[in-house]
């Protein structure tokens, strides 16, 4: 607490929270909105934020569940939204359960064994993890393309050529790790090995243990990277029933046939329980993010 | 920090226990599974003569065997798998990019020059003047076909057996010649397109040995193998009666005439692509206006979100403001929705005719701007929908940063007299605008090929005039990069992994500068 304080005071704290007030509307205002939609009527719709012809029409839509109309018609759902959400988080959770697998067996060695090119590794890692997928899309293209013709689940168009394409990011991943192993106390391990116990035993019983909580960490942020992924998934995915939400929500909105309410629902439908287990865990995953700047 | 005993050269610690033992035996068979797995690739990629994909999975087969058998590797074994992963999904694209842009590779020369030849061998021509109309006759379940060229100088008429129309294999059938047609009603003309996939199918072998195929929906043909291969490694063209011969420096076939028969293949052309984007004024111009904009997006996105971060930081970090919790949850709420769902948000909101911008705008002031078809609004869109994503990522690092900073320093200025704004720019901005450095140009770095934004929201467009390969006011390198590699018919992989080049390097310039700014202890 500030031991000299100005006269006005008051007023100012005032006008701070009314300039927060305005500010958080205008930045909350289009999630509003969205939800506000997914609940009128049509696909054109326009009316105030609380809805006056309430239709739960693009909701059912949304969830696989043909809607009939009062007069009689009945709407097909347009796109297959929970097929893709499935897909997204199958991608997702194998794809970070394999990147958090490499990622703590290599930070164990980096935090604790001496090596040769130990230095310039970490060092290059950082590096390459700054040259983003999207530029070497025609190469990962060609080898995808090419590994399908020997291996049938890596072709173009399988989600296991999603999942191993990601694994070339866990540059970031092996750093947030590696730094939590540093911070703990290394004696622990020797005084096991001193008993007896081999260089994967005293990593396996002795330190992943103490490590759960870094782990679950990197385990949410390699998911909420993966789950937004757009670019290699929009080269590598072809078929509707193939594709992840990234890449299948943008067909609601294409240029010719905007389905506006129907995306509102599926929007809030996929997005809200991602957001959610992204606020619940922020404090973690605001740390491992802001370390490596990979969003922003 | 201690170094493993096997990498000493200390005898192995031998496990009394059973399990321990069949577990590394476990090892040892995955790992030698894995390498005979890996160079069966080797030998495939080899005998299909993609010499580039067979070295990968060699390098990647040989380190595996050596780094899980040699015991002084033993520490590498643990960074072995992340290091692979590195090295095959983002190291070798990186270079294969790099190779691809001294190649003409697209999607007229994609093929291998085996392929290519396969291909033209397998093309067939129709012999003029000998079309034979098709008419086809109920034979109780089946059908015969009757062929019939009356317009010929000497009239041939031939028929087919009873034959089943709903099998659509390619298949050889002899025909017999015949006096006349068959003395019945033929079948209607739906007949024949029902079966239109089975007729394609059908070789008719005429008694003298010529080949017939369904040159129209009535009528078959003669088709002959257009392309006959001589010794010397050239094609001799039978339609046109010319000898095209392969052109190693083009990737293409070629008349004598200069004329390029497609497909080709790809071949090395040099710095063919560098020269193009740097003198061919229908790729230049745009390329530059891409690329000044691209600065000038990266830039001002730092600034602005860099400014509405920290001016909201600020107010948060201050001690007299109730309800921080709460204000700081919903402004980082753009952060906490996905990226691809609020782009998408924002450009049905950005809608010209019915999206609520423009309601509100219209209400407002009586205006309805084109976001979507002027180049300057569509700009500003992308910036403000740009600095709506982005400002909580700033505010969450200058509140960290803010956080560090000594009380005293405000006391002092309290007692000086100071007021906000002096303390905003004479002790928080300079305090914190050090350690922040590094972040921006990793921001910077960032936004700078921020594929997503431009891919969802605009996708590039309005289009710039008069460029040769896809090009919009809106692109960003990499998104540029993006269509000409694959948008419209033009696939041109060769340039574009040209552009992808370029930037490279400058996002190796940054990544070095930033490491060099943020003095990273490994």
């Amino acid at each position: 607490m500030a031991m000299v304080q100005p006269r006005s005071v008051g007023a100012r704290r005032l006008g701070a929270h009314l300039a927060l007030i305005c500010f958080v509307s205008l930045i909350v205002f289009p999630l509003l909105l969205v939800i506000s939609i997914s609940f009128r009527e049509g696909n054109f719709a326009s009316g105030s934020l609380i809805p006056n012809n309430f239709s739960l029409e693009h909701w059912s839509l949304a969830l696989g569940i043909p809607w009939e109309r009062p007069d009689g018609s009945i709407v097909q759902p347009p796109f297959p939204v929970l097929l893709w959400l499935w897909n997204s988080i199958k991608v997702a959770v194998v794809s970070s359960v394999l990147i958090l697998m490499l990622a703590t067996t290599s930070a164990y060695a980096f935090a604790r064994m001496r090596f040769k090119g130990k230095e310039p590794l970490l060092k290059g890692m950082l590096i390459f993890q700054m040259f983003p997928a999207v530029l070497s899309l025609v190469a990962l293209y060609a080898l995808f393309d090419r590994l399908g013709q020997f291996v049938g689940w890596l072709g173009i168009n399988t989600h296991g050529a999603l999942i191993v394409a990601s694994l070339g990011a866990v540059a970031l991943h092996i750093w947030t790790i590696k730094g939590y192993f540093e911070s703990i106390d290394g004696s622990l391990e020797e005084a096991a090995m001193v008993d007896g116990a081999s260089t994967w035993q005293a990593f396996r019983y002795i330190l992943l243990p103490l490590s759960i909580p870094i782990l679950m960490v990197v385990f949410i942020l390699a998911f909420v990277i993966s789950i937004m992924e757009y670019p290699m998934a929009s080269v590598l995915l072809v078929d509707e029933h193939k594709l992840t939400l990234a890449v299948g929500a943008q067909q609601y909105l294409a240029d010719h046939n905007q389905r506006w309410g129907n995306f509102a629902a599926a929007a809030v439908l996929s997005g809200l329980p991602i957001t959610v287990a992204f606020l619940v865990c922020q404090r973690w995953i605001i740390g491992g993010l802001t370390a490596g700047g990979v969003k922003g | 920090m201690y170094t493993t005993n096997a990498s000493r050269g200390l005898p192995r610690h031998r496990s009394r226990h059973l399990t321990e033992r069949y577990t590394r035996w476990t090892l040892r068979c995955v790992i030698a599974t894995l390498v005979i797995a890996l160079l069966w690739l080797v030998v495939a990629f080899h005998l299909n003569g993609q010499w580039m994909f067979a070295l990968l999975f060699l390098v990647l087969g040989a380190s595996l065997g050596v780094v899980f058998t040699k015991r002084t590797l033993m520490s590498h074994r643990y960074i072995f798998p992340a290091v692979a992963g590195l090295g095959v999904f983002v190291i070798f694209p990186l270079l294969y990019t790099i190779g691809i842009s001294f190649s003409n590779y697209s999607s007229s020369n994609l093929l291998s020059e085996e392929r290519v030849r396969g291909q033209l061998m397998s093309q067939t021509y129709q012999q003029e003047g000998n079309a034979f109309e098709l008419t086809l006759y109920q034979a109780g379940e089946l059908v015969r076909l009757y062929l019939e060229n009356s317009e010929a100088d000497t009239p041939q008429r031939f028929v087919s057996s009873p034959l089943n129309l709903a099998n659509q294999e390619t298949r050889q059938i002899g025909i017999q010649a015949v006096d006349a047609s068959p003395a019945q009603e033929p079948l209607e003309m739906r007949a024949i397109i029902q079966a239109r996939d089975s007729l394609q199918g059908l070789r008719l072998l005429t008694p003298d040995g010529a080949e017939l195929r369904m040159a129209g929906l009535r009528q078959f043909a003669p088709m002959v193998d257009r392309y006959e291969a001589r010794e010397d490694g050239s094609l001799y063209d039978r339609r046109d009666d010319r000898v095209l011969t392969p052109d190693p420096a083009s990737g293409f076939f070629v008349a004598d005439n200069g004329e390029r028969i497609t497909p080709g293949w790809p071949v090395n052309v040099g710095f063919t692509n560098y020269t193009k984007i740097f003198t061919d004024p229908d790729i230049r111009g745009p390329f530059m206006q891409i690329f000044v904009w691209t600065f000038v997006f990266a830039a001002l996105t730092v600034v602005f979100t860099l400014a509405v971060g920290f001016v909201l930081a600020s107010l948060l970090q201050w001690d007299q403001l109730k309800g921080k919790a709460v204000y700081r949850t919903l402004l980082i709420l753009p952060y906490a929705v996905p990226a691809f769902i609020s782009i998408l948000i924002f450009k049905g909101m950005f809608n010209q005719h019915f999206g609520e911008v423009n309601m509100i705008l219209d209400t407002l002031f009586g205006v309805r701007p084109e976001w979507f078809t002027d180049p300057w609004l569509a700009r500003s869109m992308l910036l403000i929908v740009n600095t709506w994503l982005g400002y909580p990522y700033m505010l969450l690092l200058c509140m960290g940063l803010i956080q560090a900073i000594p009380q005293d320093l405000y006391e002092a200025s309290a007692v000086d007299g100071g007021g906000p704004i002096t303390n905003l720019f004479k002790i928080t901005l300079p305090l914190i605008i050090k350690p922040l450095t590094p972040l921006l140009i990793a921001a910077f770095a960032f936004n700078f090929n921020n594929f997503v934004l431009i891919a969802l929201l605009t996708g590039g467009n309005p289009d710039i005039l008069g460029a040769s390969t896809p090009a919009g006011t809106t692109d960003l390198l990499v998104s540029y990069t993006y269509r000409i590699a694959f948008q419209d018919a033009g696939q041109n992989f060769g340039l574009a992994a040209a552009i992808a080049t370029l930037i490279f390097l400058l996002v190796a310039g940054m990544s070095l500068l930033n490491l060099r700014l943020s003095k990273v202890k490994v």
